[in-house]
């Protein structure tokens, strides 16, 4: 425990100044965007939240695996802390693309006219069901695994959804178009930078959301504990 | 041999107990029958050609009725201890879960069987066509691979027919797109080339999700 608040203080410390020059990269270097104006800024920090989301998924169905191949509790705690930053970074991706569509595109969630949109509603509603079925069972072990199941499971849709949402649009007009990712070095330098600190961030919250995992397992047991010693 | 022996005996098992009951067919058929009542008054106000919401309409009917197979199947076995026994019997894991996956695929085929009838005389379509029989047969392979997997997960929360939809429709989602897709064009004549990558597209999505569930279904009738 000593070792992981050590490595919690490091990975605070990293990301905050990480986050710090990312935000002076984002509003005072990057050039102001020719056509979107100021609001192509949200770019910056869309994307890589977007990115985030997708990768905890990914580490949810790693953990997954790894789970059900050792048993292991702490990968189940991995698996479902991952799945909550998930959920909470495509939620923030969400936020941040409407502000952003509402100036450019002229609406705040066109999600039936952009394949990606659609793939994000389907990802929340697939995760939510996977903390519903967790939140429906009682025993522990049960729990564990049949999220690490359902993770394996989910995230393997994911690819083929996609593709059928894409061939699905392909038959409409496209209404909308993002056109080529015409960047300059200052842009594309910021995005990077900024895709690095979100990475950063991830790990840094995963590190405290499975340290506070563990703490409650303690108490857990602590109470488990004190109860069979009043009763012995 | 004997592992199709084996799986044939669990289904032979559950087509018995239903043809002695009779319950679960005769429920999903008029489940099936009041969706396509319901859906053809709700459509029959608006659209002009039946034809445009056929597909949907099929698909959506077909994914509600066999739900309610999958959760009566698997929650059946649980409630009344008959999957402590048959993980009792000498046999692999696996083929508990082809023996039921083949049972829920056999009584939902018959259920649509008797369904397609019906809708090709309230739609008036033409529905009984080699083309579209594949199609049917190939999105109900993939629905009955995914939904006993998570029908099994469901039947042992604590909110069993609530559980099973939560969890298997975001997944199911490539199917009723690519089934939906192939319908339609099958109804509008389109040519088979302009069709092929919906019919791939189920095809990848059957054999990934039998693979997947296979490998995973040990997991969750152990302990």
């Amino acid at each position: 425990m000593n070792r992981d608040s050590r490595w919690g203080d490091w990975l605070n410390a990293v990301s905050g100044v990480m986050m710090i020059v990312a935000l002076y990269l984002v509003f005072l270097y990057a050039p102001r965007e020719a056509t979107m104006g100021d609001v192509q800024r949200i770019f910056y920090f869309h994307v890589p939240s977007a990115w985030v989301g997708f990768f905890a998924f990914f580490v949810t169905f790693l953990a997954g695996i790894a789970y059900l191949r050792g048993g292991k509790r702490r990968w189940d705690v991995v698996g479902f802390s991952s799945a909550e930053i998930g959920v909470a970074f495509t939620a923030m991706a969400v936020i941040t693309g409407s502000f952003w569509a509402k100036p450019t595109w002229n609406a705040w969630w066109p999600w039936q006219q952009e394949p990606r949109l659609m793939l994000v509603t389907i990802l929340l509603l697939i995760y939510f069901a996977y903390f519903m079925l967790r939140a429906f069972l009682q025993d522990e072990e049960q729990k564990a695994r049949f999220a690490a199941v359902y993770g394996i499971v989910a995230f393997a849709s994911v690819p083929l959804t996609f593709l059928s949402i894409r061939w699905w649009q392909r038959l409409h007009p496209v209404v909308f178009d993002r056109g080529g990712t015409g960047l300059t070095r200052p842009m594309l330098l910021t995005f990077l930078f900024c895709l690095l600190t979100f990475t950063m961030l991830y790990f840094t919250l995963l590190l405290h959301r499975v340290r506070l995992a563990r703490l409650v397992d303690e108490v857990e047991g602590l109470k488990k504990r004190l109860y069979s010693g009043e009763r012995g | 041999m004997q592992f199709l022996n084996k799986t044939l005996a669990i289904v032979w098992k559950d087509v018995l107990a239903e043809l002695r009951t009779k319950e679960m067919f005769s429920s999903m058929f008029v489940f099936a029958l009041l969706l396509v009542v319901i859906f053809s008054f709700s459509f029959d106000l608006r659209v002009e050609k039946v034809a445009e919401v056929a597909p949907g309409v099929l698909w959506v009917t077909f994914a509600f009725a066999g739900t309610l197979q999958l959760n009566r199947a698997l929650s059946a076995e649980i409630e009344e201890g008959r999957l402590d026994g048959l993980l009792l019997a000498p046999m692999e894991r696996s083929t508990i879960y082809f023996g039921k996956m083949l049972g829920n695929l056999l009584f939902i085929s018959a259920t649509e069987a008797v369904m397609l009838p019906i809708f090709s005389v309230v739609f008036n379509l033409n529905l009984i066509r080699p083309a579209f029989l594949l199609t049917v047969f190939l999105g109900t392979v993939g629905f009955a691979a995914v939904g006993t997997l998570l029908a099994t997960m469901a039947a042992n929360t604590r909110a069993r027919e609530v559980m099973l939809p939560v969890l298997l429709f975001p997944i199911i989602l490539p199917v009723v797109i690519s089934a939906v897709k192939l319908t339609a064009g099958i109804l509008d004549g389109l040519p088979w080339a302009s069709l092929a990558h919906w019919l791939r597209l189920l095809i990848g999505f059957d054999i990934i999700f039998l693979a997947v569930s296979y490998m995973a279904f040990d997991y969750l009738v152990q302990g």
